[in-house]
């Protein structure tokens, strides 16, 4: 019992794990995403870079300031948070009355500039970073470093606690009602443009805390944003955006999906989740947990 | 358009007089431009004004925001590109060989994207895009990182040598021209007038009994060829086909170029594309700062100028703004 449809079970093992990783990811994501959306009705396409800055704010935090990787953990979504702030006052605020797609090219604009800039100064090539938990569980078949489990762990924890928070707790139901309908809101006296601020830079602090999580997995390098941001325009078309536990879910079984795919079809790998983005186009073009738009 | 009789949509409007000397002597310009202008960098600035006009035409007319159209920039460069080294075909022949890919990418893309509205659409055609970017890495005939060079220039017709850059000049201008008047052509068409209604109220337009997604489809393959003919020019003009014209790169530079023009303008496109254009063309030593100049732009544009130049100008020059009605109210 060592190998499963002529396939080691060693590898099976490491690619499912791989798989969950890159769906934590995926799932983190598309949940600032769909956040972000839901409030602001803004596709957030700065949402890969503001990714790439939280891993070089935490590359920045161990090498300049000598702080340890939970430091890090600490301090970037802190600084995230802040950058949204800053930039959902100064940019996004003035489009709200306007077109969407203007929202759309903004941030746009703003994710080539910040590749560009972190480009200029690192190129292109990118910084390591040191796996801060070292070692692994034993489980006799295979080995998982312990950093990997911590990644699965911490990103099912945070994506439930949002849940949580949104669903189940008085201000997010705060939010959930600005969402159906702003006006009334206000007439409560809540302070909703405050809200949609604050929403964006929790969206942005989310992605900047994904990319601690992701430094010491991959290169911290400028590229790392784009790369990841269009699977998970892809991810987010699969699921919808309509719902937090569903974007949740289909970044968790997309990765397992695409890591099984590595496992069984290397050479679709690649490609494997828009293929399922076409298939879920032709049978569920709403999404799969999405509503009729 | 089999359902739409001329009694039930009024005739476009006829150009008017004055727009039609604006016209001609925009065509003596270009005609006389070679002897001005480094006629290459001219059909570089051609061949990007009809990519941001095949963006602009689907945004402006049939509001779809395509973040996908590097796929078919590139594939028919690659195309026009193999068929012309490897094959020898005609000039004529190989970019329709390279029109038809785009068209028929451009089919089966859009049957699947026109299935999502709004935003998803954006994400979906960018998706797509980055599928045939993955093909064009993996399959041999684009020659991956390596890209397709040393692309000759074909005869035209079997008779037009444009290895002589002044008649590719003209070849160039003559197929953009072509397609600037399509998309004239198609605008003022009855088709356009009910692409119009459909962007304008897609739930009316659908309950007056058309095939909303026919009409949208039809716009993203019309368009999609357009991008197509601007990627066959570039290779012929420049013998080089790579992995940037599929990348999201260029999707984004031909956005980038019809908001600096205007979204929603005729002529916008043109505009954008020289200043976008030009202002690459004295940055050449700075290719690090491309991305950021550009990420620039768009914010600035967004922020301070949403009307874009030719919006802009229409703005301040009322009597300039007879295409306002065909405009969508945007800004």
């Amino acid at each position: 019992m060592d190998s499963i449809l002529g396939v080691p079970l060693v590898a099976l093992v490491g690619q499912v794990v791989i798989g969950l990783i890159n769906g934590a990811f995926y799932a983190l994501m598309s949940l600032g995403l769909a956040i972000i959306f839901g409030m602001l009705h803004v596709v957030n396409f700065t949402h890969g870079a503001q990714y790439m800055m939280g891993a070089f704010v935490a590359w920045g935090v161990t090498e300049y300031l000598g702080l340890s990787y939970w430091w890090a953990l600490l301090i970037t979504p802190v600084v995230m948070g802040l950058v949204g702030l800053l930039m959902e006052r100064a940019f996004l605020r003035h489009l709200y009355k306007v077109d969407h797609v203007y929202a759309l090219l903004l941030t746009f604009g703003v994710a080539l500039l910040l590749e560009g800039a972190f480009r200029l100064k690192f190129g292109i090539s990118g910084e390591p970073y040191k796996n801060p938990m070292t070692g692994g569980l034993d489980i006799g078949i295979s080995f998982i470093p312990w950093y990997r489990l911590w990644v699965i762990a911490v990103a099912i924890v945070v994506c439930l606690g949002t849940w949580f928070f949104i669903e189940r707790t008085k201000i997010g139901s705060y939010l959930r009602a600005a969402n159906e309908n702003p006006d009334l809101v206000r007439t409560f006296g809540i302070n909703v443009p405050r809200m949609l601020m604050l929403t964006y830079a929790f969206g942005v602090a989310l992605a900047g805390f994904s990319g601690v999580m992701a430094a010491p997995i991959y290169q911290v390098s400028p590229h790392m944003g784009s790369n990841l941001i269009i699977v998970v325009f892809a991810v987010v078309v699969i699921g919808g955006m309509g719902s937090i536990l569903g974007s949740v879910l289909t970044g968790f079984g997309l990765g397992l999906i695409e890591g099984l795919t590595k496992v069984f079809a290397p050479d679709y790998a690649g490609v494997i989740i828009f293929i399922v983005m076409i298939i879920t186009l032709v049978f569920r073009p709403n999404g799969l947990f999405g509503r009729a738009e | 358009m089999n359902s739409i009789s001329s009694s039930t949509i009024p005739a476009a409007p006829q150009v008017p007089a004055a727009t039609r000397w604006w016209l001609l002597v925009g065509i003596g310009l270009l005609c006389a431009a070679p002897w001005v202008a480094y006629p290459m960098f001219l059909v570089k600035l051609l061949c990007l004004a009809l990519l941001a006009a095949s963006v602009n035409f689907l945004i402006a007319y049939a509001g779809l925001l395509s973040f996908g159209h590097a796929m078919f920039y590139g594939s028919a460069a690659y195309v026009t590109g193999h068929v012309a080294k490897l094959w020898g075909w005609d000039g004529a022949l190989a970019v329709v060989a390279g029109v038809g890919i785009a068209a028929s990418l451009g089919l089966v893309t859009g049957i699947l994207a026109i299935r999502r509205q709004g935003i998803y659409f954006s994400m979906v055609t960018l998706a797509f895009a980055q599928v045939v970017y993955f093909m064009a890495m993996r399959l041999p005939f684009t020659h991956g990182e390596d890209g397709l060079q040393a692309v000759p220039r074909p005869r035209f017709f079997g008779l037009l040598e444009t290895e002589n850059t002044l008649v590719f000049y003209y070849v160039c201008l003559l197929a953009i021209g072509f397609g600037f008047w399509l998309i004239h052509r198609t605008v003022h068409s009855p088709f356009g007038q009910v692409l119009r209604a459909i962007r304008d109220n897609e739930a009316r337009a659908k309950s007056l009994g058309y095939q909303v997604n026919r009409y949208k489809l039809l716009a993203f393959v019309l368009s999609a060829s357009l991008a197509g003919l601007a990627g066959s020019m570039k290779v012929l003009a420049f013998s080089l086909a790579t992995l940037t014209d599929v990348g999201w790169g260029t999707s984004g530079e031909a956005l980038l170029v019809c908001i600096v023009g205007g979204l929603n303008t005729m002529l916008g496109p043109v505009v954008g594309a020289i200043v976008m254009g030009s202002m690459e063309h004295y940055l050449a030593g700075f290719a690090e700062w491309v991305l950021i100049i550009q990420g620039l732009v768009f914010v600035v544009v967004v922020m301070l100028f949403r009307q874009g130049l030719v919006g802009q100008w229409q703005h301040l020059l009322p009597w300039a703004a007879r295409e306002k009605d065909t405009g969508k109210e945007t800004a």
